[in-house]
């Protein structure tokens, strides 16, 4: 089967699957008895609706090709970097570094990408922009938290900017005979990460009992952890067709994606605690904002992308 | 929508999201809309988030000192957003200097007026200048909406060239309640506590 034809298939899984989703969805909604029953169908309806919408502009961008793709991921990266900063505080002295964060640093990162620049796409955002954004709000001469400052700033720019840029990243990569079909690699990225956030979201709803970190993230259990991962682990290492790996090893780089995301998604809600919200944005109905999206994502492109390297 | 207003509206929604908050439902009924004023994104803001059937008929207030200056921006002040103009520096200009609005508001137009008379540079207002007070009271029926710009401060400030990507929400209130035989100073303090109580 050629690239294309793989493409196809899946493509036409996740739709049949979002049509028993939707499907489901409706029936929930006619049955749902109590108030609270309903705002939580109600909420899983509007996720449903925002997975076509989600669905639909991932398969134009993968379809026009891999500069489409990378704008569709810089744009994601300008969008969860606004929630980011709208939500830190920041000083009149941090203008020039966020500008430069926005216009200069998420466009350069992407180009680097699209141009095959790997040895400074690795380095552009842990080495010179950590280097040169704090100095750069250094010169506003405001030493008011400047060390807080600074490290938001980086951390902001390093989940929103530097790992999720790591997922079209993975069109870098020369596997041996598995040449003109890295776009599969970067659906599988995503396909597992955003089921293993399905998966346990739908096993906490159904299994949930056990608060997994009450203090850091309400709605995690310990059922759905376990549930949701092992299935979103075995739903990768059926997926291995499309991948260059044998089934044992997209079994493993599953698993490994499922443990990142999850981590990915406890820390960034650990950062959203400590900033006092409960969603970052509105953007995505349902959802929340463009960050509870790809909080899991930030966490486990990097990874995927540095074994897939090393081992392939 | 003509093109340029469409593409001024689309870089304010990339830029700052310029969504709107209404405790009450928009009404087209001739309205002042009053806000804080932080930065030179504060009209396009407003105007972005009022949506195309309230736009149609709203002109933001607009020093000329600023806004008539330059092919660009004067293209957009006059042929976009149809603003009406007043004089900051009142040096060699004579009779009134409401007058303008008073005309807008007499043709049955909204306004956008941002009553501190110049930008701050923090979240809450400053005192409000007595502008507002004496077209409030030469037109007892229009709507007075009070609006709190979130943020704007924090995307653009006051002395930047720049803006920086900041979500801020538009948040129109309730219409203030006319009160017989208010003072000015009451007035005033009134108004800008409907714009705080927004924030």
């Amino acid at each position: 089967m050629s690239g294309q034809q793989k493409f196809y298939w899946l493509m036409g899984g996740v739709v049949t699957l979002l049509l028993v989703a939707s499907l489901v969805g409706s029936l929930l909604a006619a049955r749902a008895g109590s108030e609270a029953a309903r705002a939580v169908i109600a909420n899983l309806n509007s996720r449903i609706r925002a997975w076509w919408v989600m669905v639909a502009i991932f398969a134009v961008a993968f379809l026009a090709g891999p500069i489409a793709t990378l704008a569709l991921f810089g744009a994601m990266s300008f969008f969860a970097l606004r929630e980011f900063v709208t939500l830190t505080p920041t000083r009149r002295a941090d203008h020039v570094p966020l500008f430069l964060s926005f216009f200069v640093l998420i466009p350069l990162q992407y180009a680097l990408i699209g141009c095959g620049w790997y040895g400074l796409f690795a380095i552009l955002i842990p080495v010179y922009a950590f280097l040169i954004l704090p100095a750069v709000a250094a010169l506003a001469g405001d030493p008011e938290g400047f060390l807080e400052r600074s490290a938001k700033i980086q951390w902001a720019v390093m989940v929103t900017v530097y790992c999720v840029s790591y997922t079209p990243a993975l069109l870098l990569l020369r596997i041996p005979g598995y040449e003109g079909q890295d776009a599969l690699l970067v659906f599988f990225l995503l396909l597992v990460t955003q089921m293993s956030d399905v998966l346990q979201y739908v096993f906490g709803k159904l299994f949930g009992r056990t608060l997994l970190a009450p203090t850091v993230s309400p709605s995690k259990t310990v059922e759905g952890l376990i549930g949701g991962g092992l299935a979103a682990t075995a739903v990768g290492g059926a997926m291995y067709w499309i991948t260059p790996f044998s089934p044992l090893e997209a079994l493993a780089m599953s698993f490994v994606i499922v443990v990142m995301g999850f981590l990915g998604g406890l820390s960034l809600s650990a950062v959203k605690r400590s900033l006092g919200v409960k969603d970052w944005g509105a953007m995505i109905e349902g959802h929340g904002g463009m960050l509870d999206r790809v909080d899991s994502l930030s966490f486990a492109a990097p990874i995927f992308f540095h074994l897939t390297r090393y081992f392939l | 929508m003509r093109p340029l207003a469409a593409v001024l509206c689309g870089v304010m929604r990339t830029l700052v999201g310029a969504h709107a908050r209404w405790q009450e439902p928009p009404s087209s009924a001739p309205s002042i809309y009053f806000a804080n004023h932080t930065s030179h994104m504060d009209t396009l803001a407003i105007w972005a988030a009022l949506g195309p059937r309230l736009r149609a008929h709203t002109r933001p207030v607009a020093a000329r000192d600023y806004w008539d200056r330059g092919a660009l921006r004067r293209h957009v002040a006059r042929r976009v957003l149809n603003v009406v103009f007043v004089e900051r520096h009142r040096e060699g200009h004579e009779g009134d200097p409401l007058a303008p609005l008073a005309a807008a508001l007499q043709e049955g137009s909204s306004l956008i007026l941002f009553p501190e008379g110049t930008r701050g540079t923090g979240p809450l207002p400053g005192a409000f200048r007595s502008g507002l007070y004496n077209l409030a009271a030469r037109f007892p029926q229009v709507r007075l909406v009070p609006v709190y710009l979130e943020n704007m401060h924090r995307s653009m400030p006051k002395g930047t060239f720049v803006p920086i990507p900041v979500i801020c929400t538009v948040r129109f209130g309730a219409p203030l309640a006319r009160i017989a035989a208010e003072t000015r100073e009451a007035f005033l303090e009134r108004a800008r506590a409907a714009v705080v109580a927004l924030a």
